[in-house]
């Protein structure tokens, strides 16, 4: 079988399109490549939008956490530590069983049956699960830039006569997040790596749609060769991770752009601090 | 474990529990805490020796030296830690049979992959297959503790080689300036001062460490997510014990575990953090001299 082929074969598998049964009795490189390749789909599929809309969660919970009503500090306190103190692999174990207890054929709310079946399949369960915990570690972060934006703005904003929405829109959020983003980077590439956790964990991989590491180990377990499927897998995310960081680079030098002098390089010292 | 949980059918209520939770297959459940505790307890010093060893080498003014220490911290950047978790394992076990084989069977001519399969001769198996389950079980606790120190190891590197570069240079060459030679200058003045530059990166480090813990399981080693698994599950009448799926308990149990450990470590850090600042030529020393004068 030509390469090409096998791509046409099995570039979308991990989507379902394509070849319906995985390779019995091949495992070319070609195969690996394009098979783990596929795989990233997923991997990109879960970063992008548990990062997304974790990035607003996070807004929000780092402000409740530095309000000074106390109803909206403690439970975002709560939530923070709850998911930032136990691993993620429970997390996912204890939302899957959780999400399976809820009646299949459906809640009633007044009269409309709201399906809940779709909730234990992976793209929704563990997107949940990835969005609240990266909410969590992103909430702390910006709950420390937002501690570490300098007085002297504050009060400048108070001399313009801004107040409320008008002040975090303009002065708050862009110094907060300028602050926030070295540390945040990190953070997109630790959740990055931890969507390869999803499919070992309590969601299932239905018809064998996995991400990138769940082929890997497919392809593992099958030549009994850790020697190939492995670094194909850690090439991909070392690729996808550079371009994670020109992006985040990118957006920093925006954020940064009106600072006078030499504009501050993104120094990324990934997977150190979480 | 009691007399009269002999006949468990007969139990009712607070009695049940009682005896439910102390059956053979709990117990072993509560010792797989300990079997997590142990890990943790031996690889955090591993992983700090060979972090060591990986700042020291990336440091070193012998070239190849230096490129094996920038390998091995660079190794764990950019790629996923399960990933390695899959593979050390795999890759040592292999690694170390084959060895064996080569020594210990020499006459065989026979590749050693053939095909989809990895064939050794069978003195050398590790462990030798007459051997017994505990070995087994050994061995496979052994091998997770190399690959957690290997992964752990590079982050520690990374994080001592920022605090040996965060150590005030003008302390090093003074102490040169006294004619010490290099090895004086790190024994002496480097390697004391950098673990308070060190100790914010190793607190995480030990967080991320006690997180990374339930990846045991997927190295086949009987831990507490195994257990909780494996005991939750629906048991059905012919059980001596028979409950629906109990699973979510069982990981709230897990979850609460976590967290409890979670908070005692920030707590002894944090305690550990001011010790270590004290006297120190950094902001906090300085904040504390000034309100202890």
């Amino acid at each position: 079988m030509s390469c090409g082929q096998i791509i046409l074969d099995y570039g979308l598998r991990a989507v379902g399109i394509g070849a319906q049964l995985l390779p019995r009795s091949e495992f070319t490189l070609c195969h690996q490549f394009t098979l783990i390749g596929s795989g990233l789909i997923w991997n990109v599929y879960f970063a992008v939008l548990a990062l997304t809309f974790g990035f607003f969660a996070a807004t929000g919970l780092a402000l409740a956490k530095a309000s000074r009503t106390r109803w909206l500090r403690k439970p975002a306190e709560w939530f923070i530590f709850a998911f930032r103190g136990s691993p993620l692999f429970i997390q996912f174990f204890l939302a899957y069983e959780a999400l399976v207890m809820l009646p299949r054929a459906g809640i009633d709310i007044f009269g409309l049956t709201v399906a809940t079946s779709w909730l234990t399949k992976a793209w929704a369960g563990a997107l949940i699960v990835l969005f609240l915990n990266t909410a969590a570690y992103s909430a702390e972060i910006f709950y420390g830039a937002l501690m570490a934006v300098p007085k002297g703005d504050i009060e400048a904003a108070d001399a313009y006569g801004m107040t409320g929405w008008t002040r975090f829109r303009r002065v708050l959020w862009p110094t907060m997040l300028r602050l926030a983003w070295p540390s945040y980077t990190n953070e997109a590439i630790f959740l990055f790596h931890a969507t390869t956790l999803v499919f070992f964990s309590g969601f299932p991989s239905f018809q064998q749609k996995g991400d990138a590491l769940y082929y890997a180990k497919f392809f593992a377990d099958k030549t009994f060769n850790p020697f190939v499927p492995y670094p194909i897998t850690a090439f991909y995310f070392v690729l996808l991770t550079l371009a994670l960081i020109a992006l985040f680079g990118w957006v920093n030098r925006r954020l940064n752009r009106h600072l006078p002098g030499a504009r501050p390089r993104l120094r990324i010292r990934p997977q150190i601090i979480r | 474990m009691f007399a009269n949980c002999a006949d468990p059918k007969t139990l009712e209520g607070l009695n049940w529990l009682l005896c439910y939770l102390t059956t053979g297959k709990q117990l072993l459940f509560y010792q797989s805490f300990l079997t997590v505790l142990t890990l943790i307890a031996i690889t955090a010093p591993i992983a700090l020796a060979f972090g060591f060893g990986g700042a020291l080498a990336a440091r070193s003014h012998v070239a190849p030296l230096r490129w094996v220490g920038k390998g091995y911290t660079a190794m764990v950047r950019g790629v996923p830690d399960i990933v390695f978790f899959l593979f050390v394992p795999v890759a040592l076990d292999q690694g170390l049979e084959w060895i064996r084989h080569k020594t210990l069977c020499p006459e065989w001519t026979a590749p050693v992959r053939q095909g989809a399969d990895f064939v050794v001769c069978a003195a050398a198996k590790l462990p030798l297959s007459s051997s017994p389950q505990a070995v087994h079980e050994f061995y496979g606790f052994v091998l997770a503790i190399i690959a957690f120190s290997v992964v752990f190891g590079a982050f520690a590197a990374n994080v001592l080689y920022g605090a040996m570069q965060a150590v005030p240079q003008p302390q090093l060459e003074t102490a040169e300036a006294y004619g010490m030679s290099r090895r004086q200058v790190s024994r002496r003045i480097l390697i004391p001062q950098m673990w308070v530059y060190a100790l914010p990166g190793l607190s995480n480090l030990w967080m991320i460490l006690i997180k990374a813990t339930p990846l045991l399981f997927l190295l086949g080693v009987a831990d507490i997510v195994y257990w909780a698994r494996e005991l939750g599950a629906r048991k059905s009448q012919i059980y001596d014990f028979p409950h629906p799926d109990w699973r979510l308990w069982y990981f709230l149990v897990l979850l609460v575990f976590y967290l409890l450990m979670t908070k005692v470590s920030e707590v002894v850090l944090r305690r550990v953090t001011t010790r270590l600042t004290r006297g120190q030529a950094t902001m906090a020393g300085e904040a504390m001299r000034k309100a202890g004068a």
